[in-house]
């Protein structure tokens, strides 16, 4: 082992909480000026690793091995020692935007706070300081005074201020805990970037978590790959992901990369009729002219009051989707993508009912949904069924399965029987590969891909010919991600029902869409065959999309001819 | 800014409103005749009538609700009927106990529970987090009259270092006044205390455990400086929420407590008033600490807007 | 990042096993279930006739005999205190039943529907918050008659706007939730959402302000009773007994000082049960301690 002269030395590093390991023998080593990725799914110790280098654990941690860092021992430092570290040499840059900036201070305020803690300088002096340092991530005084509090800046700002508060120092090491996980696509390529610079800038050291290996891959020298608290494998970036000795760096490469069997495009198979050999298909043509959409939405619009700005007077109305039309044929299968709050999920509510258009018209089946009464909609809410993002907020937490998957059967016109209904049960579940045993059990005994098969399974109860799923697989680690996508385009190949994909993750349009329509600013801005869309995007939106989008076969391409 | 204060000034007003139609719709079914009460039960039918005619009593209901109304706005509270002074007199000699009494509990509450909250909250799981809060639940538990008793029997029966109860009156110097006040004070100040400082706890230990306070640790602010530059602001909302419950628990609290130690407040005017049916007393005091309730809510809802800028808005 | 264990989602077995693992679950679990059941007792035995004056022994200091002492008409003041339970404990649950059988569909139907509905809801709650409720309280009480019932009912009236504020804050809590909406895209309408979703998970929140509105009525009981408004003699009351103490303060401590102690015990017992209830089934309030 060589002798500790780099920035930062984590050996043999031991980690329990209250009794429970969460890391275990982890080494892990950072040079001045050097970025690392900690790669890993999600319970493998990565934010742990992070909050143990600034000693911020939770009381019930106790950490054995050795973290030295700048030739300090971190696990022997005495809290003052640590205090004088942080923000000073080590800075931290968090999650979560939304939550992580102090709602009643300014921004200039939280920004000069550790830098007059730190340096002693006036307060004058300090927020001179905190000015430039805003400037610098990109928040101009002109803009952005001192005074703003944080509710008034959007996610990706708020994400800067948090940078500037990290990065106001120059410390010697940043630590970035997924950093832009919680923005969408293009301010992630923005976030990624400012960090590149301010590292290079100032030589700093980048400890870069995260759990997308395509993000990692683009930014960092070496990376480290974590799994259940123990290093899977460790090294220079293009020769893990380019040998992958390590079968589960191979695992989490395949799965970042999956794209699911499909046999071949729906659209082309329903736009004929019907197709030899597949009695198990359900045909949706055998009631239905093929001549008429599944669904047509025509110039829908939705809009919000503006802001309240006094008790008499309002904001222009925000258009949150803006003269919308398209159509979806049965059995295909079409992504919705677009960034944050560009209306893609006020449109599904629109299409399922659960809001009302402004304006426009929604025809599914041939026949209008909008403003039908709830007793009018069962029929369409039959045919149309809906998947979540988040496999934790989509169950109800105190009904167990048997009662959860059978909910929609509500919309039966006839109720069948408890026996009839446990059948039908059963049988959803088994199409997403889940069984009988499972009737029982309440939704937290099933792991996050599980539930989201749960999900699925609710969905799919009333065998509808539409599923609007909003971010369906987002929540989801990669290799649980890969298997649910299959599950997708399994279900579309074997029971024709066609999708609705909403999703900011272009990876996921090219997996299982037949096509893409991109949304901005309310409007749908293109739309075409997937392939199509994705390599040669035509609109600025789009085009703004495909280059953000991280793409681990790019990045990987790119990092072996930069280390060759 | 300006759409929060006035929704909330709006409200503040319309509750108002509504509680003076809940208050008149009261004494209108109450049972009993005003004017048969002021002539007594020798009267005659025509004299009481001829009353009745005079004090606006056979008016239509909305034509004497806003006579009411209107004379409550000009404090014209009319003559109490047992005490044969006018009701503003009256409200103003008792308001000269009860407030200082009320605002005295208020403010020992505070000075007593705060940092009892801050301290429990910084050493949470301690052995002085522990002992602080078991007292406290059991302060939440003491029915402040009994307390007052307890108080009587030790420091004024046992120890005779205070007045059992009395007061001299603001005129014979105010330490005396004071001193008698005292007790009472303290009776109503520390069950309150116990309360608020246990939301002062759990609101500050809520706001630890948010990222931010992780940010700011990630800073290198020490632990102290966190708690004291970032925690405590943010913590204030629901404790300022619990103080102005305080504040109108406090002065129905008076009720009570003047009645244990013989103190001529508004409490004992309005209980005495009741039991008298003396009802031009107890519609002007019961207008008054309701609207003394409805303030303080509004100067709470406005402190918000102090401690939150998201309240404030853009302008 | 800890591992929260949610307990909703815990089974019932290990429930209880945790209950009777928090401290002060246990202390107010056995307080209460004292307390009712000395209440219950009193009806088939106490240690002395309350009913019965023995002027003889009028205010003896506690002994073997009489273990609380006796009152200045020489009744056992332990026999009364037992009695008294009784109507605290009647008078405090009735006036909760009203508080949450009118105030949680209120709050539930303010959630669901939004709206004018919701402000009218709010707006209402805000008046009845405007009256300071002990105030009230002995208005009601004087002008339609003091008694238990009207206690009960004056009481009760200021629960109703705690629990429809408790219910609403639950429920608007509860439907932004996914699984709203996918109950929602499954057809059902609000009462059943309602019903079905809503009612369910705010439940524990419910049971915890309920013990603490418990414990609240049986204060405020005894306040009525004290100032005269309460149950009338010759049915024992805590409040009415500590009324009849203050003048004999300096004879006979002991008459006042047993029945407040009960009062401070039986509401000390609720807290805590409603805190170890908290406890137990909000993995957020767990974190705190």
């Amino acid at each position: 082992m060589s002798p500790p002269k780099g920035l930062l030395q984590i050996e043999n590093l031991s980690l329990e909480i209250g009794g429970v390991p969460v890391l275990k023998d982890v080494d892990l080593a950072i040079e001045r000026g050097e970025v690392m990725g900690l790669v890993g799914e999600s319970g493998s110790g990565k934010s742990m690793t992070a909050l143990t280098i600034m000693q911020l654990l939770p009381h019930a941690a106790r950490a054995r091995g050795s973290v030295i860092f700048d030739g300090i021992d971190i696990l022997a430092a005495t809290e003052d020692q640590m205090c004088a570290l942080r923000g000073d040499d080590i800075g931290m840059v968090f999650q979560e935007p939304m939550t992580a900036l102090n709602p009643v201070k300014t921004i200039g305020g939280q920004v000069a706070e550790g830098i007059r803690w730190h340096t002693r300088v006036s307060r004058a002096e300090a927020e001179d300081r905190a000015r430039q340092i805003l400037d610098r991530v990109g928040l101009p005084e002109a803009k952005f005074p001192l005074s703003r509090y944080p509710h008034e800046l959007s996610g990706g700002q708020r994400q800067r201020v948090v940078i500037a508060i990290a990065c106001a120092l120059k410390p010697k090491l940043l630590i970035a805990d997924e950093p832009t996980t919680a923005l969408d696509v293009v301010l992630q390529a923005q976030i990624l970037d400012l960090l590149r610079d301010l590292v290079a800038e100032n030589r700093m050291g980048l400890l870069l978590i995260s759990h997308d290996l395509a993000v990692v891959t683009e930014m960092a020298d070496r990376i480290t790959i974590l799994r259940h608290g123990e290093v899977m494998e460790a090294g220079e970036t293009a020769r893990v992901l380019s040998e992958q000795e390590h079968p589960y760096t191979r695992q989490l490469a395949q799965a970042s990369m999956h794209v699911p069997r499909r046999k071949e495009t729906a659209i082309g198979r329903w736009a004929i009729g019907s197709r030899e050999g597949s009695d198990n298909v359900r045909l949706p043509t055998a009631d239905l002219p093929t001549a008429i959409p599944l669904l047509s939405v025509q110039s829908i619009s939705r809009l919000y009051p503006g802001r309240r700005t006094s008790l008499f007077r309002r904001d222009a109305p925000v258009h949150a989707v803006d003269d919308v039309s398209f159509t979806i044929a049965p059995g295909q299968s079409v992504a919705l993508v677009g960034r944050s709050g560009c209306g893609k999920s006020t449109l599904a509510r629109m299409i399922l009912a659960l809001d009302k258009p402004s304006s426009g018209e929604i025809r599914f089946r041939g026949e209008t949904i909008t403003g039908r009464s709830e007793a009018d909609l069962k029929p369409a809410r039959r045919d149309m069924q809906v998947v979540f993002q988040d496999p934790y907020g989509s169950f109800d937490p105190r009904q167990k399965v048997e009662k959860l998957v059978a909910e929609p059967l509500h919309l039966l016109e006839a109720q069948p029987s408890p026996a009839e209904r446990r059948d039908m049960v059963v049988h959803a579940l088994r199409e997403v590969g889940l069984s009988e045993t499972d009737l029982n059990k309440y939704p937290h005994e099933f792991s996050g891909g599980q539930r989201q098969r749960l999900s699925i399974a609710r969905a799919l109860i009333t065998r509808p010919r539409l599923i609007v799923a909003d971010e369906p697989v987002s929540a989801l680690d990669v290799s649980i991600r890969a298997q649910v996508l299959d599950l997708f385009a399994d279900l579309n190949d074997r029971l024709g029902v066609a999708y609705l994909f909403i999703t900011h993750d272009l990876t996921v349009a090219r997996a299982i869409t037949d096509e893409v329509m991109v949304m901005h600013d309310g409007r749908i801005v293109e739309r075409g065959p997937t392939p199509s869309v994705l390599d040669s995007p035509r609109s600025e939106a789009a085009q703004a999309l495909v280059a953000a989008a991280p793409d681990l076969h790019r990045a990987l391409a790119k990092k072996i001819r930069e280390q060759g | 800014m300006t759409a929060y204060l006035l929704k909330r000034i709006a409200i503040a007003i319309a509750t108002l409103v509504l509680a003076s139609l809940v208050v008149f719709a009261v004494l209108e079914i109450v049972p009993g005749d005003p004017a048969r009460l002021m002539l007594g039960m020798n009267a005659s039918a025509e004299q009481v009538e001829q009353l009745r005619t005079q004090m606006g009593l056979n008016d239509p209901l909305l034509l004497r609700y806003l006579h009411w109304a209107g004379d409550l706005l000009t404090l014209d509270l009319g003559r109490s009927l047992t005490y044969s002074v006018p009701v503003l007199d009256l409200v103003r000699e008792r308001v000269a106990v009860s407030l200082p009494l009320a605002l005295i509990a208020l403010a020992l509450s505070a000075v007593i529970a705060i940092p009892v909250g801050l301290y429990s909250a910084s050493r949470r799981g301690h052995a002085g987090d522990t002992l602080a809060m078991g007292a406290a639940q059991i302060g939440v538990a003491i029915p402040n009259f009994w307390f007052a008793l307890m108080l009587i029997y030790l420091f004024a029966v046992w120890l005779r270092l205070v007045p059992a109860g009395g007061f001299p009156g603001w005129g014979n110097g105010i330490w005396p006044a004071l001193k008698s006040l005292l007790l009472p004070a303290v009776a109503l100040a520390l069950p309150q205390a116990a309360i608020l400082a246990r939301v002062t706890r759990s609101a500050l230990i809520d706001v630890l455990n948010e990222d931010y306070i992780r940010t700011a640790r990630a800073k290198g602010l020490p632990y102290r400086a966190v708690l004291w530059q970032h925690a405590l602001r943010n913590a204030m909302i629901p404790v300022l929420t619990i103080l102005g419950l305080q504040f109108a628990f406090l002065l129905a609290g008076t009720i009570i407590i003047e009645n244990v130690f013989y103190l001529p407040g508004l409490g004992r005017l309005v209980f005495q008033a009741i039991t008298q049916r003396d009802l031009i007393v107890v519609e002007s005091v019961v207008m008054l600490l309701v609207a003394a309730v409805i303030a303080v809510n509004l100067i709470v809802d406005l402190s918000y807007a102090i401690v939150d800028p998201r309240l404030r808005g853009r302008e | 990042m800890t591992l929260p264990v949610d307990v909703s989602r815990e089974k019932p077995e290990r429930l209880v096993a945790r209950a009777f693992a928090n401290r002060s679950f246990v202390i107010g679990f056995v307080i209460a279930v004292s307390v009712v059941a000395m209440a219950l007792l009193s009806f088939f035995w106490t240690p002395f006739d309350v009913t019965k004056l023995v002027i003889a022994d009028k205010t003896q200091a506690p002994s073997l005999t009489h273990w609380f002492g006796t009152d200045h008409f020489g009744r056992d003041i332990l026999s009364m205190v037992m009695v008294g339970a009784r109507n605290s404990i009647a008078v405090a649950l009735v006036a909760v039943g009203i508080g949450m059988g009118i105030g949680v569909p209120l709050g539930c139907l303010a959630a669901a529907r939004g709206g004018w509905l919701d402000e009218i809801v709010m707006r209402l709650n805000d008046l009845v918050f405007a009256f300071p409720a002990l105030l009230s309280a002995i208005m009601i009480t004087a002008i339609f008659g003091p008694g238990a019932v009207n206690a009960i009912i004056a009481i009760g009236i200021f629960n109703i706007p705690v629990f429809a504020r408790v219910s609403r804050a639950g429920a608007l809590a509860i439907w932004p939730r996914e699984y709203i909406l996918a109950a929602r895209a499954a057809g059902k309408n609000r009462t059943l959402i309602t019903l079905e979703h809503v009612l369910p998970n705010i439940a524990t929140l419910l049971l915890v302000q309920g013990t603490i509105q418990f414990a609240l009525g049986i204060l405020a009981e005894a306040s009525l009773s004290y100032v005269g408004l309460g149950s009338q003699p010759p049915m024992p009351s805590w409040g009415r007994m500590l009324f009849e103490a203050q003048t004999r303060m300096a004879i006979a401590p002991w008459m006042a000082i047993f029945p407040g102690m009960a009062i401070v015990v039986t509401v000390l017992g609720l807290n805590l049960l409603g805190d170890g209830i908290a406890d137990i089934l909000d993995p957020k309030s767990r974190r705190r301690s």
